[in-house]
């Protein structure tokens, strides 16, 4: 698995903890997604939130520039689909990714 | 005796329009493609916030939260051993009781909060919560429950329920399964006196945040048991996670209750319930299951149920009046 | 002022960590350790000690919480002995690993089976690799001193480790003897509160006890040994300290009659105060013997053991446990294996006494140095034998 060391020892924190909390956010989760990803069709959204509540992996943010509606980051979306499975309005549906195009648009577009 | 009425005493609930936006979870983390422990345990640290000192079992969450170097903790977090959890818990509180008493460190107001699976939980972590319960430590305990220890690899514990097919309970010529019904770890935590138990579903989330932030506000320990759907570990699709999560209540498999000083409240009274058949039907661990195991499921949860509106009755003398 | 009191052992030892002015103990109880938790748990009771006396419910939960305690920045004590040293196994690797400087007295007892409760080293023994400073005492002065001396050890900087100060159970814990109990303000100019490198802190929020990859582990493991090996410098250090503020001192290995010694017995814990009576009786006779008594276990005293024996044309090595299935015992074991590291080919012969409570008299350390001398004079393999067993 591993035939190197990550980081030189006396560089480890006390105990080998992580005193930088969050660390994990740099980690690319969209990358396991497979070739689809969720659109939202914002005519049909009520901005009732579930999709940001309702997703594991944090994929869905308020959208600051538009009021009321979530905004879908593409970086850390697994593809798992609850939120098309629970969006109340159908609002949300699939869309074919091709592996080049992974780092697409956000949804709305 | 009403610690947590009291406690309770104008609490103020979250609502649609109130879901707290912080993320003591942060994104990155290695959980399953629709993981519904990990949006379980989103859910609850929402509701506890960022004045919290988690304490975590060995376990999916633990693994998936930590992969040195990457920590998906945005608070304070120890980790120690799988069955230790509520002891480690215990002494995070004691060591803050009494340097806050002695004057060594202002009170911050931080909640202990305890998060183990069902393994942890039920099986190999039963003495240590056990004892931190009796002993009466003022954290929270909660159990993320995926209903068998999936980390290593979706093996039975005792939450795994009658007839599910795990690799140490598989189906097969001679077997059906789990052959014991699933341990009542409410019922269990209940049994110790503590304040505040209450069962939960990611599939309601504001009563599941709702009865996260009054186990933080209610003295002493509390418990809260977590319905936490696998799809990885039941074989059913990802996008069905929070569908078993609404199922499960909804047939009063798993029904959803705090026992508030005692008295027995429900959460949600399923007047017309789904057959048990809706439920099992879409995950593969129960496919094995002819109509006559079905039927003896249905029996034991319309059994379950009966009981459970017995003990509301029962603990609830001024409502049985009526 | 210190105050000479004639006290029993055990609670010497609680008197210690109420002196140190412990935040957290957090303990089961198990023969023969129960008195110095009860009397712990009477201080707290009384109000002369203000802690969070955890009773927990088992020694696997003690440390567990432990852990937490002492990550949450309190200063913990605990003590065990045996079975339920033996039941914390797993944690108190974890202990160290994490660099939670707990300190645990533990009274030593034979570990089961066949169950038994009274003094031996196998309990400890079984510990070796835990990655503990570890101590011995060897009387009820020593017990109070070393504890003391383990709090200051454990919590400074440079070190950061847990730290256990062993104590023979029953023939120290519950034995009643003179020793100079210092003051509060002597222990306060010794040994400060405690202040951790890292903590439990919500507005410094790190994790502690992440999944430590393969490309992580050796390194971690690499740090903790490294702190392990320089607490030797920190030990001696704040024995110095100790000796300055109480007027009491100590050595990781202590010496007896050793200068002029042809033979030296080597021994752990009470037996070498019993040993130093027998030596005195056979230097009366003209016999050239002395003893090395080693009280710094862990991290071990290379340099000081060799200088200690040099000179000595055979050592008589006294181990208190078994290790079943290696030709000595495991403590010879260790010396053998570092004299030879050295290219030092000093005869060695080794000795298991004293199992399970079995009593090891002067007579018996007579009747081991004629053995031993007898195998020097052959030549020959160095042998292990089991002292006392009835054929």
């Amino acid at each position: 698995m591993a035939d190197e060391g990550l980081v030189p020892w006396r560089q480890l924190a006390l105990g080998c903890a992580m005193p930088e909390a969050g660390s994990a956010k740099r980690f690319n989760t969209g990358d396991w997604r497979g070739r689809r990803y969720p659109v939202t069709d914002r005519e049909k959204c009520i901005k009732c939130g579930l999709c940001w509540i309702v997703c594991p992996d944090m994929a869905y943010l308020p959208d600051e520039g538009a009021q009321g509606f979530y905004k879908w980051d593409s970086y850390y979306c697994k593809g798992c689909g609850i939120c098309i499975a629970e969006c109340p309005k159908q609002a949300i549906d699939w869309r074919e990714e091709k592996e080049e195009d992974k780092y697409g648009p956000a949804c709305g577009s | 005796m009403s610690i947590a009425a009291e406690a309770l005493k104008g609490f103020e609930k979250i609502t649609p329009k109130s879901i707290p936006l912080v993320e003591p979870l942060s994104r990155g983390h290695r959980g399953c493609q629709g993981c519904g422990e990990v949006l379980a345990l989103r859910m609850a640290a929402k509701a506890v916030g960022s004045a919290m000192i988690a304490v975590s079992a060995t376990g999916c969450m633990e693994i998936i939260t930590s992969p040195y170097p990457q920590t998906a903790w945005e608070v304070p977090w120890i980790h120690v051993a799988f069955e230790n959890t509520a002891a480690v818990a215990s002494g995070v509180e004691a060591g803050r009781k009494a340097l806050i008493r002695k004057g060594r460190w202002a009170d911050d107001g931080a909640k202990v909060v305890a998060f183990a699976g069902d393994g942890a939980t039920a099986d190999i972590g039963m003495q240590a919560l056990s004892g931190a319960l009796e002993r009466g430590h003022d954290f929270t305990y909660i159990c993320l429950d995926n209903e068998a220890y999936m980390n290593t690899g979706i093996q039975r514990s005792s939450s795994t329920p009658w007839g599910a097919g795990t690799t140490t309970s598989p189906a097969g010529k001679k077997s059906k399964g789990q052959t014991t019904w699933k341990k009542n770890m409410a019922a269990i935590a209940a049994a110790h006196n503590i304040p505040y138990v209450a069962t939960a579903s990611p599939a309601f989330h504001l009563d599941l945040m709702n009865k996260v932030k009054k186990a933080i506000t209610v003295p002493g320990p509390a418990y809260v048991h977590i319905f936490s759907p696998c799809p990885t570990g039941w074989r059913c699709a990802p996008e069905d996670s929070l569908k078993t999560a609404r199922l499960v209540v909804n047939t009063r498999i798993f029904p959803l209750y705090e026992v508030i000083d005692g008295r027995y409240v429900l959460s949600r009274d399923v007047k017309k319930p789904k057959p048990v058949e809706d439920y099992l039907k879409i995950q593969r661990r129960f496919r094995h299951l002819g109509p006559e195991d079905i039927a003896v499921i249905q029996k034991r949860v319309d059994q379950d149920w009966q009981r459970l509106m017995a003990l509301v009755k029962a603990t609830n003398p001024e409502a049985s009046a009526e | 002022m210190a105050r000479r009191v004639g006290l029993e052992v055990s609670l010497a030892c609680a008197e210690a960590a109420k002196l140190a002015n412990v935040d957290v103990v957090a303990a089961y109880p198990i023969t023969p350790q129960t008195h110095i938790v009860e009397h712990l748990a009477e201080l707290v009771a009384d109000g002369h000690l203000d802690a969070e006396f955890v009773p927990v419910e088992s020694e696997h939960s003690a440390m567990s919480a432990c852990l937490g305690s002492s990550a949450a920045g309190a200063r913990t004590f605990t003590s065990s002995s045996s079975q339920g040293l033996a039941l914390m196994h797993e944690i108190l690797f974890i202990a160290s690993a994490m660099r939670l400087p707990i300190v645990m007295a533990v009274a030593n007892r034979a570990l089961s089976g066949p169950l038994n409760i009274w003094n031996d080293h196998s309990d400890i023994m079984a510990e070796r690799d835990i990655g503990w400073v570890q101590t011995f005492a060897e009387n009820g002065q020593e017990v109070l001193d070393l504890t003391l001396h383990a709090f200051k050890v454990a919590e400074d900087a440079r070190v950061c480790l847990p730290m256990i100060v062993n104590m023979d159970g029953f023939l120290l814990t519950h034995v009643i003897e003179p020793m100079y109990m210092p003051d509060q303000s002597e222990v306060d100019a010794y040994l400060p509160a405690f202040a951790p490198q890292q903590r439990l802190d919500i507005a410094k929020p790190i994790s502690m006890g992440m999944v430590g990859m393969p490309e992580v582990y050796t390194e971690a493991k690499k740090a903790s040994l490294e702190a392990l090996l320089g607490s030797y410098e920190v030990v001696k250090e704040h024995w110095a300290g100790f000796a300055k503020q109480f007027g009491r001192s100590y050595k990781p290995i202590e010496s007896y009659r050793a200068e002029d010694a042809e033979v030296l017995f080597v021994t752990m814990g009470s037996l070498g105060e019993t040993c130093m009576t027998a030596i005195d009786e056979l230097r009366e006779q003209g016999v050239k013997v002395g003893s090395v008594r080693i009280r710094l276990w862990r991290p071990f005293p290379v340099e000081d053991f060799l200088a200690a024996i040099k000179g000595a044309k055979g050592l008589i090595v006294i181990d208190r446990a078994l290790s079943p299935g290696v030709p000595t015992g495991p403590v010879a074991t260790e010396l053998m294996s570092l004299l030879y590291a050295k290219g030092l080919k000093v005869p060695v012969h080794n000795f298991v006494a004293g199992l399970g409570g079995r009593d090891v008299t002067r007579a018996d350390f007579k009747k081991m140095l004629d053995k031993a001398r007898e195998a020097f004079a052959a030549g020959g393999e160095m042998t292990c034998e089991m002292v006392g067993v009835k054929e």
